[in-house]
């Protein structure tokens, strides 16, 4: 068994400021293992998103060790290890949907290209949208197509950074579900950031718990709801229960105060 | 039970056409020109009302249909341009089409080599640091040095070498109109928002594949506009080029010859024949970039 997809020991970032130093990431260590679905959870600020930018070699820790598929981030960038969601879709728009999805196979030179758009737009249930322009779909088809581009060259890590905080709760609630049953199906790692306690106990296998100022890790659940899971689970006490300690976490890193 | 009463739709709304106001303010303008060629002429008007009979019909007369007026009056701009673009062979020195055509040649030369100038310019500029604050100062240097001040000298030393004709005045329509398109390139290829390109980074893109699959497609609305301006300016470029060697042949040799001999409404209608290449030349680009865009697929 080869070891974890993510591994951080003692990881910081720190920004020299005109006044005072910020700490961005104290002392973060993590472990993600093959396959898990890991949401990082925390108010703004708590370094949940330089952490995911750090993994995908988008930002440089200053201290601390962290490898990606047991290379450094860049060396696991170079390999496209990753697909890479971002907040917005960032789709370019003079390109229709399955140019859009087909730009990293163009970049990386890869073949079978009508096959693996097809595939991937399948996934996302956007079969049938492919000449369209991105202006043409709503916010939710646009994220979606966006993720079909992170799958187009299959990577084995899927990193998102609050894919579906733009949109409204009932397209959000459709895309969790769908996300889930991607994730069952397609058995990638998946490391996902959020700011909705919902979200994040809904979709995860491993919730990690963030506080800001400096930005660190306050707690790590482990979930153990079953895989394919649906929306009604979240009445369970299963479900409730977790929500309770990932929130307990949040107030003990005073993500409550001002 | 009785039928569910018919839905109404709310019809379109249609833009209102806009040829009536147009014309108004085109009347107006005219008006005004009218009027003012009265007092304008007077210098010439007054000692033949003086001399021979009064009244406004004379006045009126005298002043919109002097040979050599001060201020030629339209119609008389239009009847000159009639007699030199319909009445004369084209290849002929009369026409306004000949000189016309010889200032539009050095023009699109001119443009074609100004535009990729610039557009090279832009693309070396956004990738070497360096090359944005060691070669922007000389860019803006450029053009802050009046075009007639220079152009004498570059047809001169050109000359000197063999060069002369097409070639320098093309050569000022260049040193005039790339610099618009440089401005307006580095603002385009630097327009990509940062996720933009980080995912072209998570993707470990060359610089090459950024430039063609992100930088130069989103440059696109920025290029089109700074061409509009560079065409425009070429032509002037052209026209001041033909103006310090007293050039026989193109729209600044007639403007010169017109000047010479004290025709003002050879003059006028002179400027206006480049006018209406600076109209057309603007319209053309415009036409190439609403194509360009609607293949890109824009937001109609």
């Amino acid at each position: 068994m080869a070891g974890p997809v993510i591994s951080a020991r003692e990881l910081s970032l720190v920004f020299q400021t005109a006044d005072a130093p910020v700490y961005a990431l104290s002392r973060v260590g993590l472990e993600v293992e093959d396959g898990d679905f890991v949401s990082f959870i925390g108010p703004s600020g708590c370094g949940k998103t330089t952490l995911l930018r750090v993994i995908a070699d988008l930002e440089q820790a200053t201290s601390g060790t962290i490898t990606v598929n047991g290379m450094t981030p860049q060396e696991a960038r170079l390999k496209r290890a990753y697909g890479y969601v971002f907040q917005a879709p960032a789709l370019y728009p003079w390109r229709t949907v399955e140019r859009n999805v087909g730009l990293p196979l163009e970049i990386m030179g890869l073949d079978n290209a009508p096959e693996r758009i097809a595939r991937n737009l399948e996934l996302v249930n956007l079969k049938g949208f492919e000449k369209k322009y991105p202006w043409q779909l709503s916010g939710g088809m646009q994220q979606r197509v966006s993720i079909a581009r992170a799958l187009a060259f299959d990577p084995k890590l899927l990193l998102m950074d609050e894919p579906f905080g733009a949109l409204d709760e009932i397209v959000r609630d459709k895309l969790n579900q769908q996300l889930l049953e991607l994730w069952d199906r397609t058995k990638k790692t998946v490391v996902f950031v959020t700011h909705s306690i919902p979200e994040a106990v809904f979709l995860s296998s491993k919730i990690v718990v963030m506080s800001p100022r400096p930005g660190r890790i306050i707690d790590v659940i482990e979930t153990n709801l079953p895989r394919n899971r649906t929306l009604d689970i979240r009445e369970t006490p299963e479900f409730l229960s977790l929500a309770h300690r990932v929130r307990e976490g949040l107030k003990a890193g005073h993500s409550y105060e001002d | 039970m009785s039928a569910a009463p018919a839905i109404a739709v709310k019809p379109v709304a249609r833009e209102p056409g806009n040829t009536f106001p147009v014309a108004v303010v085109c009347l107006a303008i005219l008006l005004v020109w009218y009027f003012a060629a009265i007092p304008m002429n007077w210098v010439v008007t007054g000692p033949k009302i003086a001399a021979g009979g009064g009244g406004l019909s004379n006045l009126l007369a005298f002043s919109w249909n002097e040979a050599r007026p001060v201020l030629p009056a339209p119609h008389q701009i239009a009847m000159e341009l009639w007699k030199s673009v319909f009445t004369v062979a084209p290849w002929s020195v009369k026409s306004l089409v000949y000189h016309g055509w010889v200032t539009l040649s050095s023009t699109l030369v001119g443009f074609v080599l100004g535009s990729l100038l610039g557009v090279a310019l832009a693309i070396a500029i956004v990738h070497v640091k360096f090359l944005a604050k060691s070669l922007m100062p000389w860019i803006i240097a450029s053009q802050t040095i009046p075009i007639l001040a220079i152009a004498p000298m570059v047809i001169v030393v050109l000359g000197s070498i063999g060069f002369t004709g097409l070639v320098p005045k093309s050569l000022i329509s260049m040193y005039l109109c790339f610099f618009p398109v440089t401005i307006g390139m580095v603002k385009g290829l630097t327009s990509p928002e940062v996720m933009q390109l980080d995912l072209m980074r998570t993707y470990n893109a060359s610089a090459n594949q950024i430039l063609w699959k992100l930088r130069f497609p989103a440059s696109v609305p920025f290029l089109f506009t700074s061409l509009k301006v560079a065409v425009a300016i070429a032509l002037t470029g052209a026209i001041v080029g033909e103006l310090p060697t007293g050039a026989i042949a193109g729209i600044g040799a007639r403007l010169l010859q017109g000047s010479y001999y004290g025709q003002t409404v050879q003059i006028w209608a002179a400027l206006f024949m480049g006018s209406f290449l600076a109209a057309a030349l603007v319209w053309l680009v415009g036409v190439a970039e609403r194509f360009t865009l609607r293949r890109m697929g824009v937001k109609p």
